[in-house]
């Protein structure tokens, strides 16, 4: 071959894999393997759902969301953020259940036509405890997974390189369209546009915010389709992987037995014997 | 190793009227083009052609024959086509795929989607990152360089392919005097080496520093194709929407001004 063949020979040294690839994760917990942080995130989340009540989701956030994370060292970014991200669910379920309850005959108290119970608040607070649960075991492997390690992973373990790629690009192109959405909203602000103020004018500002950062994606679609193309991303077959996250007979086991747990839980709830 | 194109014509999908006509070019080992031409005038359009995503991914319709040494690649799948000729467009950022965390990995991303094993993708990540004397970004994030930074390492992905011809489209469109300079130094090596470039660009000091020949297009035509200071030097250039160099604009103004100093006049002509 000549050109960049040539090159490429003339220039190629014996530098192997460089060791910042896959780097491990700063706690114990971040290196456990992708797969695993995800099987104990879904079980969790499902098993809070299974359980009922409030004590079990309560000792599944313990176990399953507050210890990890303290072995993580993110408990305070985990509570910020599972906070915001369960907010307007859990206020809207609190206010619905504590006012609305059917049934509900222990008056807490009254406004007018409109009474808090203390069935309603009991029922409110399981909601609570399984929304704190569910949102708290999403953020903790977000907090502690990088996409790319998840994926890589995936893909080693036989999911199609095309799929990785839409599931990798999809999580990765938020942050590049937030920064999108913050250059197109200093120019319009630029061009004299009020974002600030009143929830209306905020409402109003979003409008010509909104179109230009989708339209703009679009637009790029194209390009980066070509230039995915010219690096031969639609060859047919299995692509090289440089690097894989590490894994264990026993997180494989790990894996399994929340699986299975999960699995009895359901059967438990489904028997009546939990619930 | 020759890339040529011959009475070659391409119509967009859709489109009533060709954006190319009748192209004749040969891309020959270690040339550097210049594609020159106003806007509209079909420079894209043959930067497409040429590498083989018209049609195969932008869709439409080819006339004529484009062979690679000899062979017609009419029928060969873009996957094959992209380890022979290298494409680059002017926006750094949509080359880039996005998914990766490091500038290895990004670059490294081409030659493991053609299935190499593992250590033949090393080499050649770190041959291309040398190359382009940009192996100590190595373990950057490749969204946070500058947009110089990021169409070195958009142009070590596909050297990373080591495709035998280049082709590229407006690659310091977005580039500040700094980014421009590293790459158009990139693209004096790569030549040196042996690569067959082709470059679109409307920075005609850009094309007189680093061209061996210019190709005009005008209305998707080919309307001049000489040596670069024949075409470039053309006081008739401008009407075809090219600007002149600096180095030639120079010339003119001192002979104008009536200034007699050949010597000087000699040295702004050489650049």
């Amino acid at each position: 071959m000549a050109g960049g063949s040539r090159l490429s020979e003339a220039s190629a040294t014996n530098r192997g894999v460089p060791d910042f690839l896959g780097r491990p994760g700063p706690s114990a917990y971040h290196r456990l393997n992708p797969l695993t942080k995800a099987t104990l995130a879904t079980v969790t989340a499902i098993a809070a759902v299974v359980i009922g009540g409030l004590s079990g989701p309560t000792i599944l956030v313990v176990v399953a969301v507050i210890g990890p994370a303290i072995a993580a060292g993110v408990l305070g970014r985990l509570a910020r953020m599972s906070l915001l991200l369960a907010l307007p669910i859990a206020l809207s379920a609190l206010l619905v259940n504590v006012f609305f309850f059917p049934g509900g005959e222990t008056v807490l108290l009254r406004i007018g036509p409109i009474v808090a119970t203390a069935e309603g608040l009991a029922f409110a607070l399981e909601i609570l405890a399984r929304i704190m649960a569910i949102s708290g075991a999403i953020t903790l492997f977000y907090l502690t997974t990088r996409p790319a390690d998840l994926v890589v992973d995936l893909e080693r373990r036989g999911i199609s390189p095309r799929v990785a790629f839409v599931a990798n690009a999809s999580v990765q192109t938020v942050p590049a369209m937030v920064e999108r959405a913050a250059q197109i909203t200093a120019a319009q602000r630029a061009r004299g546009m009020d974002t600030e103020g009143s929830v209306w004018r905020r409402v109003r500002g979003i409008v010509p915010i909104v179109g230009p950062v989708i339209l703009g994606s679009i637009a790029e679609v194209e390009e980066r389709t070509m230039a995915l193309e010219a690096r031969g991303f639609t060859r047919p077959g299995r692509r090289t992987l440089l690097w894989a996250p590490s894994d264990s007979g026993g997180q494989s086991l790990a894996r399994w037995a929340l699986i299975a747990a999960l699995a009895a839980l359901i059967a438990a709830r489904v028997a009546g014997v939990v619930g | 190793m020759t890339i040529a194109l011959s009475g070659v014509g391409y119509r967009y999908a859709g489109a009533t009227k060709a954006a190319l006509l009748d192209v004749d070019l040969e891309l020959r080992d270690g040339e550097v083009i210049g594609l020159a031409g106003a806007s509209e005038a079909g420079k894209t359009t043959l930067c497409l052609v040429v590498s083989g995503l018209a049609p195969r991914t932008v869709g439409g319709q080819v006339r004529g024959t484009i062979t690679l040494d000899g062979e017609d690649v009419d029928t060969w799948p873009m996957h094959r086509l992209s380890q022979r000729i290298g494409i680059g467009f002017q926006n750094p950022s949509t080359q880039l795929s996005q998914v990766t965390d490091t500038v290895f990995e990004e670059v490294a991303f081409g030659p493991m989607n053609l299935g190499l094993t593992r250590d033949d993708v090393v080499a050649r990540t770190w041959a291309a990152l040398e190359t382009l004397r940009i192996d100590e970004l190595a373990e950057r994030d490749p969204r946070r360089l500058s947009g110089g930074q990021q169409q070195l390492v958009a142009m070590a992905g596909l050297l990373a392919m080591r495709p035998e011809h280049l082709v590229l489209d407006e690659p310091t469109a977005q580039l500040d005097p700094a980014g421009t300079h590293l790459v158009a130094d990139a693209i004096r090596r790569l030549a040196a080496d042996g690569a067959s470039i082709l470059i679109a660009e409307h920075k005609a000091d850009l094309l007189a520093a680093i061209c061996s020949r210019v190709i005009v297009l005008d209305g998707g035509r080919v309307a001049r194709l000489g040596a670069t200071d024949e075409i470039l030097g053309d006081p008739t250039i401008g009407e075809l929407g090219v600007a002149e160099p600096s180095s030639v604009r120079l010339s003119r103004a001192v002979q104008a001004a009536g200034v007699q100093s050949d010597r000087l006049a000699r040295a702004l002509a050489d650049g």
